[in-house]
C-alpha cells in the first residue's frame, strides 16, 4: 500500500552555471537563468510503501511524516533562496529534478526502523511542470 | 532515473462517429458525443520523459528543446482545430481520446531525437475527469 503527503513551499532559486556565458545559460534554462533569481510555489508530494500493522492499521503515523517532511523540507526551503541558502545548492543547480534528488537524500534515511519505504518523491514547480524520483 | 513531466493544454473539437455504423447505432453509442456538429474541449496533454540527471546542467532534458518538439509536433497542429476535419489522422480514425492518445504518441515518436531523454508516457486529460493515458513507451 502506498501513502502520500502533500506539503508546498515557497523559495526563489536560479539556475545558470558558472563557466557558461548568459547566453548560454539562457538557451540551457531558459527563464530560469536570470541572474536576479526567481522564486515558485513548490508542492512536494511525498509516497511511502508499505504494509499496515495488524494493530495499529498504519504503515507510519502520517503525524511523523509530517514532521520529517517539516523537519529535512519545509523549515530548511521555505521562504529561502535555494541558491544562497540551503546547500548543496551553492555547489549544484537547483534544477527541479536536483531539488528532488535532493529532497530524496534527505527523506530516506527517516524511515530506517519503520515499516515504511520511501517510494516515490513529486515535486510540482508550476502547475505545469514536475519531476519524479523513485527507488 | 528520474521522470520529468510537464504540461501543454489544446483546445479542439470533435465530433465521435463511426461510418462502421448506422446513424442509431452511433447515436447509441456515442450518446452526445455524437452530435453532428461536434462539440470541444480544453485538453491538457502531459508528456513525461525519463534519464538520468545530467551532473553538470542538473536537467533530465532541456526544456526549451521538449516544448518546442510538443508544439511543433502536437499542440500547433491540434489547438483551436476541429479534429475530425483538421488532423489527417482522424479522416478513418474516430477521435476518440484513446485514439487522440496514441496520435500524440506516434507524432512525438517520429521526430523524437536519438540524444535525448527518453518519451515515458503520454496522458491526455480530456476534460478535468477523464484522463487517457499510455504508458512504459
Amino acid at each position: 500500500m502506498i501513502i502520500t503527503r502533500r506539503v508546498e513551499f515557497s523559495s526563489s532559486h536560479m539556475c545558470s552555471l558558472p563557466g557558461l556565458s548568459a547566453e548560454e545559460n539562457r538557451r540551457l534554462y531558459g527563464e530560469g537563468a536570470n541572474p536576479n533569481g526567481h522564486g515558485h510555489n513548490y508542492v512536494l508530494e511525498v509516497s511511502l510503501e508499505g504494509e499496515p500493522d495488524p494493530i495499529t492499521g498504519m504503515i507510519v503515523d502520517l503525524k511523523d511524516l509530517k514532521q520529517w517532511m517539516n523537519e529535512e523540507v519545509v523549515e530548511p526551503f521555505d521562504h529561502r533562496h535555494l541558491n544562497y541558502e540551503v546547500k548543496p545548492f551553492d555547489k549544484i543547480v537547483p534544477t527541479a529534478e536536483n531539488v528532488a534528488l535532493e529532497i530524496w537524500r534527505r527523506l530516506e534515511p527517516r524511515t530506517a526502523g519503520t515499516r515504511a519505504k520511501l517510494h516515490t518523491v513529486r515535486l510540482w514547480e508550476t502547475n505545469d511542470l514536475y519531476v519524479e524520483v523513485t527507488a | 532515473m528520474i521522470k520529468l513531466t510537464r504540461r501543454y493544454p489544446f483546445s479542439a473539437s470533435h465530433r465521435l462517429h463511426s461510418p462502421a455504423f448506422t446513424p442509431e447505432r452511433n447515436a447509441e453509442l456515442y450518446g452526445k458525443c455524437n452530435n453532428p456538429h461536434g462539440h470541444g474541449h480544453n485538453y491538457t496533454v502531459e508528456v513525461t520523459v525519463a534519464g538520468p540527471v545530467d551532473e553538470i546542467t542538473g536537467r533530465v532534458a532541456n526544456l526549451s528543446t521538449l516544448d518546442a518538439l510538443v508544439r511543433e509536433r502536437v499542440i500547433q497542429a491540434f489547438d483551436h482545430r476541429n479534429m475530425n476535419e483538421d488532423i489527417a489522422e482522424f479522416r478513418e480514425l474516430v477521435p476518440t481520446t484513446e485514439n487522440v492518445a496514441e496520435v500524440v504518441r506516434r507524432r512525438l515518436l517520429s521526430g523524437w531525437p536519438d540524444d535525448f531523454a527518453r518519451l515515458d508516457r503520454v496522458r491526455i486529460f480530456e476534460t478535468r475527469n477523464n484522463i487517457f493515458e499510455i504508458g512504459n513507451i
